[in-house]
């Protein structure tokens, strides 16, 4: 199963100028609860999905309330800097959308 | 604007209700902050009413930055470069963000209309109820939850209105369109939105701490939420914001569809980029920069992107020349249009040319281009006293 199929939410988004975060959210708990087991969002496993290093990873927030994973990010360049191709973050979660959950 | 604020105003007085006004005109420089108060007593004559006008600059001086920056008050907020002179010297605008202390002072002052420069956006929404005794954590929480409108509420709606009812122990909150309602999810959700962390929500001289937060569902519609704490940082900070000018800009915009230039696009590209400053000897590299985007390959994640192996049949460029002056700007981004339009790659069987153009004239005048400089926490003495007070009578006196 894709994550796709089982998030209600997946979306990214600036935190700032400076950071780029990255929202996904669930329906119910057993969908949270499966994804966090499964650590396809972990630190390690969004640096290599982006291919950045594991030091620009600022945090990964499992927040419960939400039923949300979060990921935030160094930004590339600062929002609108020379080479920006986003200037809010808005559609660069799209390699989220294809990550396969484990049974 | 003025419609809008018309609304606001009209109601706000004939209901003898404050109306604040936060981060006038968007980003809360000074022209903005002056076009709003312009705005204001432009409204406040056509209703035929006068009204006391509070006017709370967020400017700061570059003198106090400096002073700031080299008694070591001035910190980075987040992964951004340590402020240097040369950035305070540079940026155009430079604004502090208030908290709801300043706002608080003015309508103590008796103000029934307050507009601010840059302002925390919750704090418009605080300043009231904590004037009054209410809890801050609780009333700040309660202004960043309803300052984003109706987004907390399922379906969202950035241009529909909640209500926020406070308490000694908690807040309600609940959509005024019968379309929407809130959920437990979707009120703690929107602490997610443009935020690196849920649960700890900094802002002026402290953090929202949302560990020890309550969502409960009091019916289908209605969502409480106690438990929000507030830990006040022994030193005020605030956030200091601004930008400087890094240059001009000039854009074509062009299609390609040959697949065989697809194929050996990058190289094309280099190659160009290559003839254009074998051509401009004279300019030096940090006068200018020169930049190809590629739609349909990488031109949405750039580095980011991880699907690289698969070749498109169209792509979309942009060529983009950021430059010292506007009219080198012009000069390179044509000299790179027309370099590339006409370039002999090998193989090329297309010799009319390796563009399609969907403007005439092809190239694009942008103008300045400006980069964020600034976005770092200053310490202050107090909370008032870098934001100053102005009020006055304005409309019909």
């Amino acid at each position: 199963m894709k994550l796709s199929d089982l998030a209600t939410v997946i979306r990214s988004k600036n935190a700032g100028p400076f950071e780029l975060t990255f929202d996904v959210l669930f329906a119910n708990r057993d969908d949270f609860e499966r994804v966090v087991r499964s650590k396809i969002l972990s630190v390690a496993a969004f640096a290599d999905l982006f291919r950045i290093s594991v030091s620009d990873v600022i945090a990964v927030v499992e927040f419960e309330p939400a039923l949300a994973i979060k990921v935030t990010i160094k930004r590339t360049r600062s929002s609108g800097a020379f080479g920006e191709t986003d200037v809010y973050g808005a559609q660069q979660h799209a390699p989220l959308l294809s990550l396969e959950i484990p049974d | 604007m003025k419609r809008d604020l018309l609304l606001i105003i009209k109601a706000g007085l004939e209901k003898n209700i404050p109306v604040l006004i936060g981060t006038a005109g968007g980003s809360g420089a000074r022209p903005h902050l002056q076009r709003c108060m312009e705005i204001v007593d432009e409204v406040l004559c056509d209703l035929g009413r006068c009204a006391r006008v509070a006017e709370i600059a967020s400017d700061q001086h570059r003198d106090t930055l400096i002073s700031a920056l080299h008694s070591g008050r001035i910190s980075e907020l987040g992964p951004v470069p340590p402020l240097t002179q040369d950035a305070i010297e540079k940026s155009t605008y430079i604004v502090a963000q208030m908290g709801v202390e300043p706002v608080i002072e003015t309508l103590d002052q008796g103000a029934q209309i307050i507009v601010t420069g840059r302002c925390y956006d919750p704090a418009v929404f605080a300043a009231v109820p904590i004037r009054a005794g209410f809890s801050e954590a609780l009333s700040l929480h309660l202004g960043k939850i309803l300052e984003c409108a109706a987004i907390a509420a399922t379906p969202g709606s950035g241009s529909d209105c909640m209500i926020g009812v406070l308490d000694e122990s908690g807040f309600t909150l609940e959509a005024l369109s019968p379309e929407r309602k809130c959920t437990v999810t979707s009120v703690a959700a929107h602490t997610l939105y443009e935020k690196t962390d849920p649960r700890f929500l900094p802002g002026p001289g402290g953090v929202l701490d949302l560990t020890a937060c309550h969502f409960e569902q009091l019916d289908e519609r209605r969502v409480r939420v106690t438990g929000t704490q507030l830990q006040k940082s022994a030193d005020y900070t605030i956030k200091l914001e601004g930008a400087q000018p890094v240059g001009f800009r000039t854009i074509s915009i062009a299609g390609i569809r040959a697949p065989d230039l697809i194929q050996q696009l990058d190289g094309v590209l280099e190659a160009v980029r290559d003839r254009v400053f074998a051509n401009f000897e004279s300019i030096d590299p940090s006068e200018a920069q020169l930049l190809f985007r590629v739609y349909g390959k990488n031109g949405v994640m750039g580095g980011l992107e991880p699907c690289v192996d698969q070749p498109p049949h169209e792509v979309g460029l942009v060529i983009e020349v950021v430059a010292e002056t506007q009219s080198l700007a012009d000069t390179l981004c044509s000299f790179a249009r027309s370099s590339l339009l006409h370039f002999g790659y090998p193989g090329r069987k297309s010799t009319a040319g390796n563009l399609a153009f969907p403007y005439s004239p092809s190239d694009i005048s942008h103008g300045a281009v400006y980069e964020f400089s600034i976005y770092h926490l200053m310490t202050v003495n107090d909370p008032v006293s870098p934001f100053p007070i102005r009020i006055q009578d304005l409309g019909v006196v």
